[in-house]
């Protein structure tokens, strides 16, 4: 146990300390989340399994338990990235209002394939379940931020602005 | 309570309860899936969707409230509609392999298709397809079978206490699994297996073996342990293929450990099959009368020249009482009175203040509602799986409970306090809790006071003398480990005394399945039946195999592993003029020591009794007969004394035994036994211990043969010895993998683990494997060497 904690520097220990204490004290797994943030960052953007297993050690976790957050929610990431992350919505309303072109669009217009990075190592191209906007289906998200009714025109738009 | 209407039918409910309790309690079904009465709720599959009038949709009766006046329909079309079009959805992505799979036949979604499903489905496109996974060698998977209700997830995190499967990614990506490559080590595992609805998850063993539907089932009780599983035995042209649980809310509730679940394995391999006699140096198959006839011309030579107490029977804790009975009337019968069926307990210097029978203090069920246990010298999570559930159960709800052990066990839930410390110091770790609660004013048994006068109480022994006080239902209970302890009496008086000081129950968990119901039955050398005193006291186990008699007859042990000192065993056993085993088994070790081989039925072949630790007698009968010329023993003990001429071994059935031995023994036994204060406290020197236990997979014979259990993490890991890093550099051991150990003149070498959690200055090896077969475990203090 005491060589996994050691896999957390320590600014990360400090981060999820200060979360940490946002909870009573038998539910520290609450502190989960944040937690697996302030690692991935740490990690320059992704999440191996040692990492995840050092979170569920820390938090005195099933570390099963801490598997399932980690791949439950598509911002955490298990393998290296580009330095931009895009999450298309494929679920039922974007679906039905056409992100089956969105995605064409993105591949083409990127060059690659969903869940690949492109050779600049500049994007990597996501198919993400409901991301809660299905209100500006379809929609898709570029590292943080939510570009919703999307058209081609729009993607290319988005993307050209990114380029410089 | 509330009033509602489920089909037109009125019905009063508890307030709170869920429709679908209330709908099961009055015999409604209505179909699930995630919903099962033992787990927490989902409500994830949607299968349970009924009619709720006033609702504006369907509503899932597992997750649905009763509420007065509620109307409620679960065949009306609008109910129906909603089931059929879960089950089409369900049915999506599950595949249509029935055909080739072990589920087929006892499978909920097929059954639930066939009664709530439409003929048809529209889906068109590809179904999805999960990769298996390698859950070890008891849980076979077919995950693209998974209809994720999560059942065996819940179950992993609120039943066995581990959670070991979990649900990984989302949505259509969604799977069950361990995410990294990993086995199933819950000691209960297999109920997952149970608990799927579909054949994502199945029995290995059993897999591709037979149809449910070609199987007859008998009813039984499991052999392993003391709590006496309730289990049904599945067979097949007389063969077990399976063994499942059955419900008794009492005992197992709807579990059983992977122990009785996949033991029965055990029952086909090195079987012996036909009587045999070695004349001079070699074996010969025999017919039974050959066989018995020279046992009871044998025993009549023993008694005309050297007296009939040159006679032993030594049996296994998991005879049946019937067996029990039988063998120590013959030979009582035949003027001994040597026979036991502790083989390996030390002290038995309590002999004459021991209760009638040793039992639990409580119910089995009451172990869920304690406020507060000890635990001296127990592994319960391993050794008596279900009673560790439910101490589990109650440890969740609140309870303190507290542990004094060698070894730092992994626990299924988080222990008020924790003891470790070598066994040689237990006794005074227990009079320190007893001085806690004198300090606090509680009046002690006879001579306590004097005995812990000198004690200095710890935090930690008034701690857990503060909670037993504190407890309303509150329990000491020695654990199996204990009943092997050299100064057991000590340790057990101790006990007493708490438990009276603290006004808790006091308890045993014993080995094997019968241990009650051999003290009952008069398998020990002071009493006969249902406690009275013999006329004549004979010996027990470790004077018979020190003293080493001229003849021996033993039921249903392997001495090499079932006896404490087993290398002692087998030289009594070797010198003897004659060895008569009763056996299921035949080892190349036990051709050496025997002299006559009878091969009798397993649990699963005869008839009997087996009286658990709650005192509860429940009786079974065979489920397949003796393989190859092998009899009950019951039947062979009885031939044995009409043989040997003695009276009324006439018996024409094991109900015939069972019935005179309950007309022998009173409602009411006495079950706390006498008090003897112990002279003296005695405390250990510089040695370094044994900590040992029985594991999990070694308790007897069949389960030591049973392979998949042989193939767990849980078995495997038992064969080396374990110390902490302190003990390992006071010995210059940090870097050795290997270790020799010697006790009493016998050394043993086996792989060394460096385990912080073994208590200091100790060694923890366990027992009844074959790494440690030979080693002396009646020797406390041990030697060791590079
Ligand atoms: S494996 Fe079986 S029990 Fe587990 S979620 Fe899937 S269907 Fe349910
Ligand atoms: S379905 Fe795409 S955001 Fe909800
Ligand atoms: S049984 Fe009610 S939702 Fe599954």
């Amino acid at each position: 146990m005491s060589e996994q904690r050691s896999m957390l520097s320590e600014p990360v220990i400090r981060e999820i300390e200060k979360w940490i204490k946002r909870y009573p004290p038998e539910k520290k797994c609450s502190a989960v989340i944040p937690a697996l943030h302030a690692v991935q960052r740490d990690n320059g953007g992704w999440l191996t399994t040692e990492l995840m297993d050092a979170v569920a050690d820390y938090l005195g976790m099933a570390r099963i338990a801490v598997y399932e957050v980690g791949t439950f929610y598509s911002m955490f990431v298990h393998e290296p990235t580009g330095r931009h992350k895009i999450n298309v919505c494929t679920n039922v309303s974007c679906m039905l209002c056409g992100s089956d072109e969105i995605v064409a669009h993105l591949q083409r217009r990127l060059g690659i394939k969903l869940g690949e990075t492109t050779a600049d190592n500049k994007f990597t191209l996501r198919e993400v379940e409901c991301l809660a906007a299905c209100g500006g289906a379809p929609m898709m998200q570029v590292d943080r931020a939510y570009y919703e009714n999307l058209t081609p025109e729009k993607i290319d738009e988005i993307l050209d602005g990114m380029m410089e | 309570m509330v009033t509602i209407e489920i089909d037109g039918q009125k019905l009063e409910a508890e307030s709170g309860a869920m429709l679908i309790e209330v709908a099961d309690k009055a015999g409604i079904y209505i179909p699930r899936f995630c919903y099962h009465e033992k787990l927490s709720i989902a409500a994830n599959c949607r299968m349970c969707l009924v009619e709720v009038e006033k609702a504006p949709k369907p509503l899932p009766a597992c997750a649905t409230p009763v509420m007065e006046g509620m109307t409620v329909h679960t065949k009306s079309p609008k109910a129906l509609a909603a089931q059929r079009g879960t089950m089409e959805f369900l049915l999506i992505n599950h595949p249509l392999d029935c055909p080739i799979c072990d589920q087929g036949g006892e499978c909920d979604l097929q059954e639930t298709a066939m009664g709530y499903g439409g003929d048809s489905s529209e889906y068109t496109d590809a179904k999805r397809v999960v990769k298996d996974k390698n859950l070890g060698s008891l849980i076979s998977t077919d995950m693209t079978r998974c209809i994720h209700c999560t059942r065996c997830v819940r179950f992993g995190q609120e039943i066995a206490g581990i959670m070991e499967l979990g649900a990984t990614g989302r949505g259509e990506h969604m799977e069950i699994g361990t995410y990294v490559e990993k086995s199933i080590d819950s000691e209960l595992s297999g109920n997952m297996i149970d608990l799927c609805p579909v054949g994502a998850l199945t029995s290995k063993p059993f897999r591709y073996t037979s149809r449910p539907w070609e199987l007859s089932a008998t009813e039984t009780i499991a052999p392993h342990d003391c709590l006496g599983s309730n289990i049904v035995l599945h067979n097949r042209f007389d063969k077990i293929k399976r063994a499942l649980p059955r419900d008794n809310e009492d005992i197992n509730e709807c579990w059983i450990s992977d122990r009785d679940r996949f033991s029965y394995q055990g029952l086909s391999n090195d079987r012996l099959l036909q009587p045999m006699i070695k004349e001079r140096g070699v074996w010969q198959e025999v017919d039974w009368e050959t066989a018995l006839t020279k046992v009871a011309q044998s025993f009549d030579t023993i008694r005309e020249q050297h007296g009939a107490n040159q006679i032993g029977a030594l049996l296994s804790p998991s005879s049946t009482l019937e067996e029990s009975f039988l063998l120590q009337k013959l030979v009582r019968d035949l003027g001994s009175s040597n026979v036991d069926h502790r083989m390996r307990q030390l002290d038995f210097s309590a002999d004459d203040t021991a209760p009638v029978y040793p039992s639990l203090g409580i119910k089995i069920r009451e172990l869920d509602q304690l406020d507060a246990a000890l635990l001296v010298g127990s592994n319960i999570r391993k050794e008596q799986p279900i009673a560790g559930h439910r101490l589990r159960k109650a440890a969740l709800a609140g309870a303190k409970v507290s542990l004094v052990n060698g070894l730092d066990y992994e626990l299924s839930f988080s222990a008020a306090e924790t003891i470790i410390v070598s066994p040689s110091c237990y006794a005074s770790e227990l009079a320190g809790i007893a001085k806690a609660l004198l300090e606090k004013g509680a009046s002690a048994p006879g001579g306590i006071a004097n005995l812990v006068n000198g004690v200095t109480v710890s935090q930690p022994q008034r701690t857990i003398a503060q909670q037993l006080s504190d407890g309303d239902k509150s329990a000491v209970i020695l654990g199996t480990q204990l009943l092997h302890h050299h100064d057991y009496a000590t340790i057990r008086a101790l006990a007493i005394a708490i438990a009276k000081m603290s006004h808790s129950s006091l308890g045993a968990l014993t080995d094997g399945a019968n241990s009650s119901g051999a003290w009952l039955a008069g398998a020990v050398p002071h009493r006969v039946v249902d406690g009275v005193a013999a006329s004549r006291v004979g010996l027990n186990t470790q004077q018979m195999l020190t003293q080493g008699l001229r003849s021996y007859i033993l039921l249903g042990i392997e001495p090499e592993f079932d006896v404490i000192n087993a290398q002692q065993a087998i030289s009594a056993l070797s010198h003897a003029e004659l060895t008569v085993m009763l056996s299921a088994y035949v080892s190349d070790t036990m051709r050496e020591y025997a002299d006559v081989l009878l091969p009798i039925g397993a649990f699963s072949e005869t008839s009997g009794t087996f009286v658990n630790i709650e005192g509860n007698w429940q009786s079974f009968t065979g489920s397949v007969p003796p393989p190859g010329e092998a009899r009950p023993a019951w039947k062979v003990l009885r031939v044995l004394g009409n043989l040997c001429q003695v009276e009324g071994f006439d018996y024409t059935s094991s109900e015939e035994v069972r019935d005179e031995v309950a007309r022998m023994t009173t409602d009411s036994p006495d079950l706390l036994g006498g008090w003897r204060c112990p002279a003296e406290l005695k405390t250990g020197g510089g040695e370094v211990y044994t900590v040992s236990d029985v594991p999990m997979y070694a308790v007897d014979a069949i389960v030591r043969r049973a392979s998949a259990l042989q193939n767990t993490v849980d078995a495997k890991n038992t064969q080396a010895a374990s110390m902490n890093s302190r003990c390992a550099e006071k010995h210059g051991l940090t870097d050795a993998n290997q270790v020799r150990l010697s006790a009493s003149g016998v050394e043993i070498s086996l792989p060394l683990r460096i385990n912080e959690r073994v208590a200091d200055n100790c060694v923890y090896v366990p027992a009844a494997v074959s790494a440690t077969m030979m080693y002396d475990f009646s020797q406390q203090a041990v030697q060791i060497q590079r």
